[in-house]
């Protein structure tokens, strides 16, 4: 057991931390320290430098683009740009339908897709969630029949977030009705230019328009968009969701978020002295740090077990853990520093993902704290809710 | 960075556990309790020819080397097994004192005693209006010639009453709460004016209150400086915390599998109760209480040999506050799913309840350290 970074490891992060210096353009930077989220211009200049570096899909095969860094190197790179902040990478394109094509695509799906992934040219989105399907996905019932060389495909998707930036749509579709439920489903990947899509906003109550519904109506997918074999995309979609481990806790955002709330409760006042001396409020922030410490052990359990082992790619119960406790951390991180502008988390100042052109109320720093929890309340809800968690470790693990 | 154990320790881990598992079932545990000492003889004798009493000095000092990882180890798997015997007063309380404060000569005299398990140490450091503050120290030393003579009260010494020697903090110099002025002391527990009261405390183990009545000492009494000892206190303290922690998470281990295995066999509406959701969550908290617990001993074990001061106490209260939370909720959890007959003293998921709650009164409760530790500034200070 020896817990410390290696020299190597510790030269690899002042190599990671001094690109992000020299390359992450300032105004970028502010606007995540501002905790205004969700610009697209800004994600994909930024996806560019990092495709540009070889740093855009670390943990991908070498041969896709990836960097060859074992799993603590990938951890140390995500934790220190989540740290500095920088923009995270596209989810949907980087973790979750990259590593299904080149898991389980053919060539000609990776030399079409992958490049293009890691360069953010295609923004990729989600199609999972159903009106009808939501921790029950396998109930899917957007339909894809064979016609020739294309599926139609019909039906609903909704919660699909940034599906208003979207070039491509990856969506599990019902080829089957025959069988299980999960054994008639299939994995499609949807240019979103296609007649018979229809993307209409969703509007969050924190106000923002990240999420969507996607209508799908006689839309007509040609068949090599087909990922693997028809009616295994169930199998798919557990391989995606199970392959999150080492960015799942998202602990360099809830140290960013816990370094925000010490600087700003050195500024805001409380009883006529700065928030930060008053000890019912620093006794929050030291039980949310404990548990952060905690977690980020855990985590690098984990990352520290691939490290040695070799990711196996099965689903593992420690991601469980991980999505479970960090979302809860996530979400108490962003209720603290609500508390922290106290009032001045109250004016309602435009959305997370859009400027606001009119002068601040109040400080400004606090513009977005109240909507940023409002809207991490989505946290232990997608990826599985909590409580969806807690069946898969009651079950996988616990054996109940 | 690597969480494995080496083959030597995988093999410490494995032997205790084969030994515990033989020798220290929940029947043989009642019948060590219900003895006179409250603990087994026998057992200790065993654990001193594994080495375990030799297991964290230096080689120098007549000992076998082994560093936090191997207490760890060893606390988890006596946690595991509710071990009664006074081994974490003794080895890692006691001798970390000698070890870390002695001369030469002091080593040379109580390290291969306690090593060979022929000597029992414990320490008094409790008082009647301490309560987790190191500093506040009302027994007072007096110099008397070339030594001391100790007067006061000391409550609550865990392993006091079968201890042959105590390590005492009494005041040298100053006020009560005075961080200066403290001496840290080796006294005979059969000296003349030291008298003991001993007796079980909720989870079995024994402690003793004990009284210092014009105890003369001689100056090789005092480990390390006899004005300036606080230093040595926090630092042995902080490592015997790392090391509760780690009985902490054997503890909670057990607790929860008996939980699982109970929710597996116990049928009410005619299916096993694991079946309900409502139930089945409540042990999913405990597993993701019980891996946060062990993850946070992984973080005082590696920082508790750390020569900044600061930097170790901030990972000890983290640890302590952490486990001390996690414990309540895998204890309680424990006790409402075995529902009555986890209250039952003759049923073992309630004793294990009963030894977690006392780690978190020892050396602090969660309350007693998340306070310590916001008022440092908390953990992540950059």
């Amino acid at each position: 057991m020896d817990l410390r970074y290696t020299d190597e490891e510790l030269a690899f992060r002042d190599e990671v931390r001094a690109f992000l210096e020299e390359k992450l353009p300032e105004d970028i930077r502010q606007r995540m320290i501002d905790g205004e989220h969700g610009r697209k211009e800004d994600l994909v200049k930024w996806s560019r430098i990092l495709n540009e570096k070889g740093w855009a899909v670390p943990h991908w095969p070498v041969e896709y683009g990836g960097t060859g860094w074992d799993p603590m190197k990938q951890y140390i790179f995500l934790e220190e740009t989540q740290k500095w902040p920088a923009p995270q990478p596209l989810a949907f394109g980087v973790n979750m339908v990259g590593p299904v094509i080149y898991t389980f695509g053919n060539e000609a799906q990776k030399e079409r897709f992958l490049p293009r992934i890691a360069n953010l040219d295609d923004w990729w989105c989600q199609g999972f969630s159903e009106p009808g399907a939501g921790s029950d996905l396998a109930s899917l019932k957007t339909k894809a029949v064979r016609e020739g060389d294309h599926y139609v495909v019909n039906g609903q998707k909704t919660w699909t977030t940034l599906a208003q930036h979207a070039d491509w749509i990856f969506c599990l579709v019902r080829t089957s009705t025959e069988g299980k439920k999960q054994e008639g489903i299939s994995f499609l990947l949807i240019d979103m230019t296609t007649p018979g899509i229809e993307v209409r906003p969703i509007v969050t109550m924190d106000g923002g328009r990240e999420i969507n519904e996607v209508f799908l109506i006689d839309v007509k997918v040609p068949v090599e968009n087909l990922v693997g074999e028809e009616n295994k995309g169930w199998d798919y979609a557990k391989f995606l969701l199970g392959n999150e481990r080492t960015n799942i806790a998202r602990i360099g955002l809830s140290k960013q978020r816990v370094a925000r709330i010490r600087e700003l409760s050195k500024l805001e006042m409380s009883g006529g002295r700065p928030l930060w001396e008053d000890e019912r409020f620093r006794e929050k922030l030291v039980s949310i740090e404990i548990d952060l410490k905690a977690l980020e052990m855990t985590q690098l359990r984990v990352v520290a077990a691939d490290a040695k082992r070799g990711n196996t790619g099965k689903p593992d119960p420690a991601s469980s853990i991980l999505k479970i406790k960090g979302s809860q951390i996530q979400q108490e991180t962003t209720h603290l520093l609500m508390q922290v502008m106290g009032p001045w988390a109250m004016p309602y100042q435009g959305e997370t993902d859009e400027g606001w052109n009119e002068p601040p109320i109040g400080p400004g720093y606090g513009a977005h704290a109240a909507p940023a929890y409002f809207n991490n309340r989505k946290v232990s809800i997608y990826g599985g809710s909590n409580e969806i968690q807690k069946n898969i470790i009651a079950k996988a693990v616990l054996g109940l | 960075m690597d969480f494995d154990l080496s083959e030597e320790q995988t093999m410490l881990k494995d032997s205790l556990e084969r030994l515990l598992a033989d020798r220290y079932g929940f029947e043989q545990r009642n019948r060590h309790l219900a003895s006179p000492e409250g603990w087994s003889a026998d057992m200790w004798g065993q654990y001193a020819e594994m080495g375990l009493m030799a297991l964290p000095f230096a080689e120098e000092d007549g000992g076998l080397g082994g560093g936090p990882v191997e207490t760890m180890i060893v606390m988890e798997a006596l946690g595991k097994s509710l071990a009664l015997e006074p081994y974490w007063p003794t080895v890692v309380v006691g001798g970390g004192f000698v070890a870390a404060g002695g001369s030469t000569e002091q080593k040379a005299e109580i390290i291969p005693l306690v090593a060979e398990g022929s000597l029992k140490l414990a320490f008094a450091q409790v008082e009647k209006n301490s309560r987790y503050d190191l500093h506040h120290v009302e027994t007072t030393a007096r110099r008397n010639g070339s030594g001391y003579v100790l007067s006061g009260a000391k409550g609550v010494v865990i392993g006091g009453d079968s201890a042959d020697r105590l390590i005492v903090t009494a005041r040298t110099a100053g006020d009560t709460r005075d961080e200066a002025g403290i001496g840290v002391f080796v006294v005979d527990a059969k000296a003349e004016g030291v008298s003991r009261r001993g007796y079980a405390m909720q989870d079995g183990q024994r402690a003793a209150e004990i009284t210092f009545e014009n105890v003369n000492v001689p100056a090789d009494a005092v480990l390390g400086d006899p004005e300036g000892g606080l230093p040595l206190v926090r630092a042995v303290v902080d490592r015997a915390i790392a090391a509760l922690c780690a009985e902490a998470v054997g503890v909670m281990g057990e607790m929860h599998a008996q939980t699982v295995d109970y929710l597996k066999v116990r049928k009410q509406f005619g299916v096993a109760i694991g079946q309900f959701q409502s139930l089945q969550h409540m042990a999913v908290d405990m597993f993701v209480a019980h891996e946060q617990a062990r993850s946070i001993v992984h973080y005082a074990t590696m920082m508790a040999a750390s020569e900044d001061a600061t930097e170790r106490r901030r990972a000890i209260h983290a640890a302590k506050a952490e486990v001390g939370r996690d414990g309540r909720l895998v204890g309680e959890n424990a006790i409402q799913l075995h529902g009555g007959v986890g209250m039952t003293m003759e049923y073992a998921v309630g004793h294990y309840f009963k030894r977690m709650t006392m780690i978190d009164l020892t050396f602090g409760d969660h309350d007693h350290h998340l306070r310590a530790l916001a008022a440092e500034g908390g953990l992540f200070q950059d």
